[in-house]
Formats: structure tokens, C-alpha cells, sequence
């Protein structure tokens, strides 16, 4: 048992109204790996940067983006497990969804629901806040969508955003390149662009992961080859 | 006997040009003993949407409860009205039961035997408005007049961009 009867919960308002829990989760997620995200008119794409601890990881068995539905997908920074256990609540929402409408899970919903239970992991006893953000990317009736998801459970609707390490210079990149009118080719292009700025070391198809959906409604991970945006 | 020919009912709808039309009886009895003539079986969802509740009336009512429930609750989360399509996958979800999609007309109460009849004699794709409500007026007259355990005049609401208010007949 706890040390007092106070141990249930690790989230306990400190006297100044935080919840150091999860500022410290989200200290997790500054200090994981940068992902950034782009809506462009036709469509959205998310990145991320895949380190690998030694070079003797086979790159090829990791995968950071992950199909929630087949027209949404979503990107974590911060720790891989946790993204997992998210990811595996998502996809049951979704098709619990689908069971009952028989109709895809719209892109708002699904992001309620993940959040949801990110919420519920700052206030239940015995768990701790999960370690990670996330930026959902969706295509559905109301077209393009990405959102990002805290580990408080807050979620925002953005045009673009970043998150994980050098989060402040990601964004300040993507405040410069953003436009309302970005067709996705574009967006791809500026995804790439702004993980470079922050990598250290040589940018290849082996250490980023791209996903992208556009008005075919279909999520697809590192759909194209990328070799003609590494020149120079 | 079925439980559903209980209260007796005849429930109709069809779809035309850019408009549909449901219909229904207005008999409430036990068997053969009629107890009112003024009983609702077509419930509205919203200003697009309804649904006629044949078989049990008491089940019929619970049905439209959950129903209205589950459709509030639905409206408060996605700001938006369900489509008919999403309905129906609602209650075939409730039931239990598979529903499959009428392209013309569906029929369904302990008149539905003369309902079918009625509707493949008179039903014809693409009818305007007017024709459409007078086609399944005819349709539903004629086949509760066949059937014992339905009747007492009906209740039509034919639905075209603007919804007209609750027709009642002979």
C-alpha cells in the first residue's frame, strides 16, 4: 500500500494550481523526439524524426506513425510505449464506432475520444499521465485535419504545429512557410524542410518517417519516394 | 397469434424524386377490440427524418424513446443531424437485427401482406411530390381495408424541401 492515504492519486493540485505530473509528462515529450505536423488545402502530412539508439537497429522494424483508421493517422513524441497503449484504445473507438454507425469514425470524434482517455489518465488512481503527444492527421466530410493532443487531454486544431524537441524552432520555420493555400506537395516538401533545420547530422529516408492523406482519403506512411527532397 | 399483429398496424414509406413519403394507420386495439383511432405510429427524429414503429405499440413507444435519446446525445456530440443511413445502422444496432436499404418502398405491420401488393401495383419510380403522397395514401387505404387488425384512416407525411404538417385521411 501507499505511504498515506493521499498515494492513490500521483496527480495532486500543488498549492500554486499545477499539476506537477503532468508538467513533468510534459517534459517527457519536449525532451522526445521532433514530429511536426502541415494541413494543406488538399490534404495533411505528418513527419517525424526516426534516432535510432545504435546503428545496429534494423530501422526497418520501427515505425512511429501508425493507421488509426484507414483515413487517419497519427504521430507521438515522447515515449513509445505509451503512444502504443493510445493507439490501440484509438483503433477500438474507432471500431466501436463503425460497429454502430457503420460509417468511418469523423476525424473530431476519434480525437475526442483519445484525449478522453488521456484525461483520464491525470485523474485515476494508481496510473500516471501518458508520456506523450499526439498529432492526429485526417481527411474525412469536413476534409484535411490535424490536431494535437496533450497529455492533460487538451487538443487543438491547427495548421500546422510541431511538438517534441526544438519544438520553438520548428514552429517559428513552419510561422515562415505556412500559407492558407499550400497544396500537399508543398506542405511535404516544407515537413521535410523544417525537420532538417533540427536534425543533427544527414537527413535520409532511413532516420524520418513522413505520412500523408490527401482527397482520396487514404492514409498512407512514407507513400512516395522522398530522395529527390534530401539534394542539397 | 405473433405478438406483432397484438395492436395491429400497417406502417408505409416510399421514396420519389427528391422526396419520400411515409404512412401509417391510426388503429390501437387489443386483438379485435379497437381501444383508440388517433394512435401515432410515424415519430419524427428531426426535420428530415422519420421512422414508423409497427408490430408491438408498447415496444413501439420504449423504441422511439431510445431512439430520441440516442439521436439527442448524438446531436450534443457532432453538432449535426444523422443521416438516414447512420440511423438505420442505429436501429439495426438496437434490434439486433439486420436492415437492409429500400430503394422504392418498404412496408411493414400486420398489413403488410396487402401493402406489399399494393405498393408493387402502384408504386412507380421517380414520382413528384403530389403523386407520391396520393399513390401511398391509395396504397395504405387500400390495404388496411384488407386487413382487420389495421385501419381507422392514416396518418401521411410526405416530406419535399419544405415538411407539410400531418395529413390525415379518410
Amino acid at each position: 500500500m501507499g505511504d498515506s492515504q493521499y498515494s492513490f492519486s500521483l496527480t495532486t493540485f500543488s498549492p500554486s494550481g499545477k499539476l506537477v505530473q503532468i508538467e513533468h509528462a510534459l517534459t517527457a515529450v519536449g525532451s522526445g523526439q521532433t514530429s511536426l505536423g502541415i494541413k494543406a488545402a488538399n490534404g495533411v502530412v505528418i513527419a517525424t524524426e526516426k534516432k535510432l539508439p545504435s546503428i545496429l537497429v534494423d530501422e526497418a522494424s520501427v515505425q512511429k506513425i501508425q493507421i488509426l483508421t484507414p483515413n487517419i493517422g497519427v504521430v507521438y513524441s515522447g515515449m513509445g510505449p505509451d503512444s502504443r497503449v493510445l493507439v490501440r484504445k484509438s483503433r477500438k473507438q474507432a471500431e466501436r464506432y463503425h460497429r454502430l454507425y457503420k460509417e468511418p469514425i469523423p476525424v473530431t470524434q476519434l480525437v475526442r475520444e483519445t484525449a478522453g482517455v488521456m484525461q483520464e489518465f491525470t485523474q485515476s488512481g494508481g496510473v500516471r499521465p501518458f508520456g506523450v503527444s499526439l498529432l492526429v492527421a485526417g481527411f474525412d466530410d469536413k476534409g484535411p485535419q490535424l490536431y494535437q493532443v496533450d497529455p492533460s487531454g487538451s487538443y487543438f486544431s491547427w495548421k500546422a504545429s510541431a511538438m517534441g524537441k526544438n519544438v520553438s524552432n520548428a514552429k517559428t520555420f513552419l510561422e515562415k512557410r505556412y500559407t492558407d493555400d499550400m497544396e500537399l506537395d508543398d506542405a511535404v516538401h516544407t515537413a521535410i524542410l523544417t525537420l532538417k533545420e533540427g536534425f543533427e547530422g544527414q537527413i535520409s529516408e532511413k532516420n524520418i518517417e513522413i505520412g500523408i492523406v490527401g482527397t482520396d482519403k487514404k492514409f498512407r506512411q512514407s507513400p512516395i519516394k522522398f530522395s529527390d527532397c534530401f539534394e542539397k | 397469434m405473433s405478438i406483432f399483429e397484438y395492436n395491429g398496424s400497417a406502417v408505409v414509406a416510399m421514396v420519389g424524386k427528391n422526396c419520400f413519403a411515409i404512412a401509417s394507420d391510426r388503429r390501437l386495439g387489443v386483438q379485435l377490440q379497437t381501444i383508440a383511432t388517433d394512435f401515432q405510429k410515424i415519430y419524427k427524429i428531426h426535420d428530415k427524418l422519420f421512422i414508423g414503429l409497427s408490430g408491438l405499440a408498447t415496444d413501439a413507444q420504449t423504441m422511439y424513446q431510445k431512439l430520441v435519446f440516442r439521436h439527442k446525445l448524438y446531436q450534443l456530440r457532432e453538432e449535426r443531424n444523422m443521416k438516414p443511413e447512420t440511423f438505420a445502422s442505429l436501429v439495426s444496432a438496437l434490434l439486433y437485427e439486420k436492415r437492409e436499404l429500400a430503394k422504392d418502398f418498404v412496408v411493414s405491420g400486420s398489413a403488410s401482406e396487402s401493402l406489399y401488393g399494393a405498393c408493387e401495383a402502384m408504386f412507380k419510380p421517380d414520382m413528384e411530390p403530389e403523386e407520391l403522397f396520393e399513390t401511398i395514401s391509395q396504397a395504405l387505404l387500400s390495404s388496411v381495408d384488407r386487413d382487420c387488425l389495421s385501419g381507422w384512416g392514416g396518418h401521411a407525411k410526405p416530406w419535399y424541401s419544405v415538411l407539410l404538417e400531418n395529413v390525415v385521411l379518410g
